[in-house]
């Protein structure tokens, strides 16, 4: 039963680390990009329109990656170089994201006469299956060694940015641009080309956990209404919870997918809470993590400096 | 002299500097070129999915005014953006990031709706009044939980705001599955539908909120340009430290205003429940929340602006859905020029704070 939980938790939190990951790669270069949801919502869409139509999962996957860096570079374009305000673009590319991804969601649907379905072959490639030996261990096999290929690439993706970050000198560089732009930009780092990169960057691992939305927790059919649905959200708000780091995030996410299956597996006749308050959870968790760090007023663990302000040269 | 020479060799061919002040004519002016970019890149959009552009944009806006039915169609989905729209603006004025309208207007469908509830025997006129308070302090108290917060400890309001929207929508999720479950429906969990006594009256046809959305638009933009209170908004947003140090009590700014923006996103919601729906659903802001802010921010957070940019959003987003039933297309294509005018409009305002320096030939 609780290895059942864990298991559901590990599942439902992938989609999030994805997103949460890409947004922290986003707001440590210095920008709050909103437009997660939309993001995720393209990715969702390309990643499953690629897998329907090639039936490989790395083409798809790398689909889901382009589109996200594609929408991201439109939000870096608007935010780095005409200076528009980021949290009304990131806004706008939630909107434009989801309208994209049901509009030619539809179309597809059209064209293959009813709900698309994956082929038999690639749900077997995405399938879950323990891996050879490791698999066999009992209880760790069953809860880590034996989910889907896209589980592990999650935890993969989260462990390079960290190292990335932590232990880089581009990430340094990154840092800085995040914390001090004009401080950085006289250090000699190129600010414009980091923000660009990593907006961008940030975007496709977005993408990625859009297409797990839709290759995966789909169960191999398009479903045009209830893709992403605020996943992408949650992963903003998980970013507040995993301190700006995507190793916590790791934690983080097994903690929302836990929050988010809960009221399956909560022993009811015990405890008597409404369902509500299972999915509310998280977010009120979130809120409490903002208050506290922000009441703390540590350097370490909150949101970088430069987020959400345009650097502007002739300004600083 | 040699350094002089040195340094116009490395000076950039295009510099970018700030503007000083733009005319209000030239503003719009360069809003209509951005809104026309958008438009023909909206077109070649259609066009690459193998439509006529023309045909299309013109279902469009004859699709929402086509009939009286059309057009209170519009109106409709007009009312709620309007509303929650100016309540977005005095906080943006004071650059107070304020992301919670789609939970303000929650709060103020939730408040106003337990009087609908419980107090139904009531006279109408009185009820009414009553929820209206009610939703305004419903969505208030919702704005002013992240200002306190923001004052008393510098807690980032946009995330703030942003989880208190999803804390407010399982409040609804709540609601409807506990303690305000219609005993009556069996199937599916849902709020009891509002009694006649409760419901918002119609003026021509549409819910009353049309008329307090239109007297909000002068309300509003009489505070924000002749009063004290409005003063002190741009101040605080303009330089925090400039109001400090002219004497102004900045914290108690922050909260007045917020408290200000988040009741008139309660109001959205009070209208919401009480003239359109009749009820309380999940779906009582669905969005509008965060559709309101790039209204807002696209007219300038000038609030008769705001009225015209209101009624282009419900005019695509009901021209779209007409479109769907002639030619077949998704509804979902509004999100898409929505976006599209959007991204052109943000950038073209690039034009009007900065202008290009080109280097000066010796």
């Amino acid at each position: 039963m609780i290895i059942n939980f864990l298991f559901a938790a590990i599942k439902a939190g992938t989609p999030l680390l994805f997103g949460t990951t890409g947004e922290i790669m986003t707001e440590k270069s210095g920008n709050l990009n909103l437009g997660v949801e939309g993001m995720m919502f393209m990715g969702a869409f390309m990643g499953f329109f690629v897998g329907f139509h090639t039936g490989s999962l790395p083409l798809a996957l790398l689909a889901a990656f382009i589109i996200g860096n594609f929408a991201a570079l439109i939000y870096a374009f608007l935010t780095v170089t005409m200076m528009a305000n980021q949290n009304v673009t990131g806004l706008t590319l939630t909107i434009f994201g989801i309208g994209f991804a049901k509009f030619f969601g539809e179309i597809m649907i059209r064209k293959a006469g009813g709900s698309p379905k994956l082929s038999p072959e690639f749900m077997i490639t995405i399938s879950e299956k323990p891996i050879p030996v490791l698999g066999e261990i009992p209880v760790i096999g069953k809860l880590i060694f034996s989910h889907n290929p896209l589980v592990y690439l999650s935890v993969l993706v989260a462990v390079i940015c960290s190292i990335y970050i932590m232990k880089t000198r581009a990430g340094l560089n990154m840092r800085a641009v995040g914390e001090n732009p004009a401080a950085a930009d006289a250090a000699g780092i190129k600010v414009t080309r980091i923000k660009y990169l990593h907006i961008m960057l940030g975007g496709g691992i977005c993408g990625l956990g859009g297409a797990y939305l839709s290759l995966i927790n789909g169960g191999g059919v398009w479903n045009n209404s209830s893709v992403v649905n605020g996943q992408g959200w949650i992963s903003v708000a998980l970013v507040i919870f995993a301190s700006w780091s995507p190793m916590k995030a790791i934690f983080g996410s097994l903690v929302f997918g836990a929050f988010s299956v809960l009221q399956f597996y909560a022993p009811k006749d015990i405890i008597h809470i409404p369902n509500a308050f299972y999915v509310m959870l998280p977010f009120l968790i979130t809120t409490f993590v903002l208050i506290f760090a922000s009441m703390r007023k540590s350097k370490t663990g909150s949101q970088p400096a430069g987020c959400g302000i345009n650097y502007f040269r002739e300004e600083r | 002299m040699s350094s002089q020479s040195l340094s116009t060799k490395k000076e950039p061919f295009i510099r970018i500097i700030k503007k000083t002040e733009i005319s209000v004519g030239k503003t719009i002016v360069l809003s209509l070129l951005a809104l026309l970019a958008a438009i023909i890149a909206g077109g070649i959009f259609i066009l690459a999915i193998g439509q006529n552009p023309f045909e299309i944009y013109t279902t469009i806006v004859k699709g929402a005014w086509r009939s009286s039915m059309a057009t209170k169609g519009t109106i409709k989905i007009a009312i709620p953006l309007l509303i929650a729209a100016l309540g977005i603006t005095p906080a943006f004025q004071m650059k107070f990031w304020n992301i919670g309208a789609e939970g303000q207007i929650i709060m103020g469908g939730i408040f106003a709706t337990y009087f609908a509830l419980f107090f139904d025997h009531l006279p109408h006129g009185l009820l009414l009044v009553i929820m209206f308070v009610a939703g305004m302090v419903g969505g208030g108290l919702w704005g002013l939980i992240p200002a306190y917060f923001k004052t008393r400890f510098g807690t980032n309001e946009t995330l703030f705001t942003l989880m208190l929207n999803y804390i407010a929508l399982y409040m609804i999720k709540f609601f409807i599955e506990g303690p305000w479950r219609d005993p009556a429906s069996s199937g599916f969990p849902k709020i009891a539908t509002f009694t006649k006594n409760a419901r918002l009256d119609q003026i021509f046809g549409v819910h009353a909120g049309w008329l307090i959305g239109l007297v909000l638009v002068v309300v509003l933009f009489i505070y924000l340009t002749f009063t004290k209170q409005g003063y002190e908004i741009s101040v605080v947003g303009e330089s925090v430290n400039t109001a400090r140090y002219a004497g102004m009590n900045v914290k108690k700014i922050i909260m007045r205003t917020m408290f200000i923006s988040g009741a008139i996103c309660g109001i959205a919601g009070m209208t919401q429940v009480t003239g359109a729906a009749y009820t309380l659903g999940e779906g009582v802001a669905g969005g509008v929340g965060f559709t309101a802010i790039t209204v807002a921010w696209l007219s300038k957070l000038n609030p008769l602006f705001i009225l015209v940019v209101t009624l282009l959003f419900s005019m695509l987003e009901k021209g779209c859905s007409v479109m769907q039933s002639t030619f077949g297309l998704s509804s979902a294509v509004s999100g898409i020029l929505q976006g599209i005018i959007l991204f052109f409009i943000l950038g073209f305002d690039f034009f009007t704070r900065y202008r290009f320096v080109f280097r000066k030939e010796r």
